[in-house]
């Protein structure tokens, strides 16, 4: 077990450091490879009226002139062991784990992701609560009332529920609920200025619905399937001819089964999130990662995209792992072998 | 010839001796068995009439139709026939184990005077596991992966009795030392994949015998399992039965299982019992050419075969267009002896010898000659 889990980590690390290279080489090289020298690159952190003079000291201070690989070396460096940047005024040093330092704002990338974390989080808890509890729940209904009329208008929502974007669902129910009703706040209501648990509830529970919503529904279709097909494992026979309450044949026997698989997905799907819910936040203008993640993209600021697309890879790769760690737990065939 | 003889009658005196050994005789006092007759004194589960009916897309599916047979303490009934003939379908409906609204059941299942036909799930449920249990084909897809032996069997127990749960696994150890499992202190722990395919059988044994149950289904309980394995199984259900006095309804489309175990026979094809008598009458003078037919597919490992092994001919009917008259007609190679009533009308379910019965048109005189003469020799 101890040396599983100390392979896995390994693999994590060398996997972390691929996904930079990757991530490093698509922001980087592929311009210059499409023709775009180290002074069109910087052109864009510098003033409007900044002559080439200006524009090419800017290429040489972000390190633009640079072969690609000494400029990778520089970040991993940074990520390793800290780096230190001249901010014009001064030298500032960002510590290890140093994601870089924004073209724009000048500030190191971390902290500033570090900060918006709590919004992305109390988010997709919420979510993540209401959908697990909501999907398995519809979906397991559905599969032991198969073809009834409750079973077909599960179905119904669900396949609404996969199939219509965020923006849409989202930007309906401000409508409705919070332009319309007047019932919650009309986005931009930050759940970190919240008064209490209720006061929480009240601005989150219209984006925490919305995001639910798509993977309930998802999650709703997963359970039925699961369940149909457990159901009619010959255990389940067994456990009927014990004499087991059908609540018990349910419960204990079917969803047990049917649970496994779903949980896994339910971790990469919250590693997936932690890493910035984009549309959601976008819409309720929430100041998550991912509200964060579609500024930086908007301004061209690489180091806040790469810093962004790192921490992300970090949460699903280690929500992978975790989710592995747990199978273990959860299925015991898993366990011996 | 002189050698099939010997072997039959050899085998017949071994039935008579367990028979014996179990003290009271056969149930084979069964009059009118077609379903009207009354059960047998000494029968703990009486089914009489069974109809068995799943409708449909495509038609009504009569796994069974008019079934009728007792069983008493301390017995074992065989219940013979190809995939399809309404064994399983059987089992299932004494144990209520078929999904409500999928099925029309009708005739009368008494478990020791308790009406299950039309009873409520719930009183059917608290029957399950405790007064009738089942163990089934494929022990390892029969447990569940994610939960202990040993939980299954607790979980089993403690349905039916209130224990705390250290009582129940001191009482999961012992069936499990009772059927033959080497340190069921330690074992009882295991996942049932850390099982070997006759271990499992004999945890599911001892799950089903857990809450000491009056009936015992086996259905089809060797079929998975190594040749090896397979006598031993039965050898453990023989001694279990005799220690815990059940009854015991063993399914199998094996004609060398039953002979091994079985008092009586019922030999089933498209949901109806075409015989039906003790088993050494049923070896030593079958009476329907359906059960010939098994017999002659029937591989023997006690003497080489002059011969190959004869398959019955054709396909398991429909059991939603059921052949008209005789069911059997079409693949019967005697059906044309007949004079047409084979194919126009249903046999009735007769008594050709005292306790053996079984349902078809060829005259009693003709069916030994064709016996003694075609079938007998060539086994």
């Amino acid at each position: 077990m101890l040396t599983y889990l100390i392979r896995r980590l390994f693999a994590a690390v060398l996997l972390l450091f691929i996904v930079s290279a990757v991530v490093f080489v698509i922001f980087f090289l592929v311009p210059r490879i499409g023709g775009a020298t180290a002074d069109d690159l910087a052109s864009r952190y510098v003033g409007k009226s900044a002559g080439e003079a200006q524009i090419h000291a800017q290429a040489i201070k972000l390190g633009f002139t640079d072969p690609i690989w000494v400029q990778y070396g520089r970040f991993v460096k940074g990520v390793l062991t800290g780096s230190d940047y001249d901010t014009g005024a001064g030298i500032d040093h960002c510590p290890a784990p140093c994601l870089g330092y924004s073209y724009i704002t000048q500030n190191p990338v971390l902290p500033d992701i570090l900060d918006r974390l709590p919004v992305t989080g109390i988010l997709a808890a919420g979510a993540a609560f209401l959908w697990l509890v909501g999907g398995v729940g519809t979906g397991v209904i559905s599969a032991l009332k198969r073809g009834s009329v409750l079973d077909r208008g599960f179905m119904g929502v669900a396949l609404a529920g996969v199939s219509l974007p965020i923006f849409f669902t989202g930007l309906l129910s401000l409508t409705i609920f919070s332009y319309g009703l007047k019932w919650t706040y009309a986005g931009g209501a930050s759940p970190m200025d919240a008064t209490g648990p209720l006061d929480l509830v009240h601005r989150m529970l219209l984006p925490w619905i919305t995001l639910a919503f798509l993977y309930a529904a998802s999650y709703a279709r997963l359970t039925r399937a699961g369940m149909l097909e457990t159901m009619n494992e010959d255990y389940i026979r067994t456990a009927r001819a014990k004499g087991l309450k059908e609540h018990d044949v349910v419960v204990r026997h079917g969803l047990r089964s049917a649970l496994t698989p779903i949980l896994t997905i339910f971790g990469l799907d919250l590693g997936l999130l932690l890493g910035g819910a984009v549309l959601t936040e976008t819409t309720f203008s929430l100041q998550g990662i991912g509200y964060y993640a579609v500024q930086a993209i908007t301004n061209n600021d690489l180091p806040k995209v790469l810093g962004v697309t790192l921490f992300g890879a970090v949460f699903v790769i280690f929500a992978s792992l975790i989710v592995d760690l747990l199978y273990a737990v959860l299925d015991p065939r898993v366990r011996t072998s | 010839m002189s050698q099939s003889t010997n072997e039959t009658t050899s085998r017949a005196d071994d039935r008579t001796r367990r028979s014996d050994k179990g003290g009271a005789t056969s149930a084979n006092t069964l009059d009118g068995i077609g379903g009207l007759g009354a059960p047998a004194a000494d029968a703990f589960l009486s089914v009489r009439d069974l109809r068995v009916h799943f409708p449909t897309d495509d038609g009504v599916v009569k796994s069974v139709d008019g079934l009728s047979f007792d069983v008493a303490r301390g017995k074992t009934l065989g219940i013979v026939g190809e995939s399809g003939s309404g064994k399983s379908v059987t089992s299932m409906s004494i144990m209520g184990l078929h999904k409500p609204g999928t099925v029309r059941m009708t005739g009368s299942i008494k478990l020791d005077d308790t009406e299950l036909i039309g009873a409520k799930a719930e009183r059917v449920r608290e029957l399950r596991g405790k007064r009738m249990a089942m163990i089934f084909q494929d022990p390892l897809s029969a447990m569940h992966p994610f939960y202990t032996v040993g939980h299954q069997i607790i979980e089993a127990y403690r349905i039916h009795n209130k224990v705390s749960t250290s009582v129940a696994k001191k009482h999961a150890i012992d069936m499990l030392g009772r059927v033959g499992i080497p340190q069921p202190s330690s074992r009882v722990d295991d996942y049932p994949h850390q099982f070997s395919g006759g271990m499992r059988q004999r945890a599911m044994i001892a799950m089903a015998l857990s809450c000491d149950p009056d009936l015992l289904i086996a259905d089809e309980p060797t079929t998975a399992l190594d040749v090896t394995v397979q006598a031993q199984i039965l050898d453990l259900i023989r001694d279990l039965q005799s220690e815990f006095n059940s009854a015991v309804i063993l399914i199998t489309h094996d004609l060398g299982v039953v002979a091994e175990l079985s008092d009586d026979i019922m030999v089933m094809y498209a949901g109806r019992s075409v015989e039906y008598a003790t088993a050494d009458e049923v070896f030593t003078r079958p009476q329907h050419p359906y059960t010939w037919g098994l017999l002659s597919s029937m591989p023997r490992l006690d003497r080489v075969r002059t011969e190959r092994l004869r398959p019955i001919k054709g396909a398991p009917p429909s059991l939603i267009n059921v052949p008209s008259g005789c069911p059997f007609h079409p693949r019967c190679a005697y059906a044309d002896r007949t004079n047409g009533l084979s194919q126009s009308e249903r046999p009735p379910f007769a008594e050709t010898h005292p306790g053996h019965y079984s349902a078809c048109h060829l005259t009693r005189e003709e069916r030994t000659a064709i016996w003694e003469n075609d079938i007998r020799p060539t086994l």
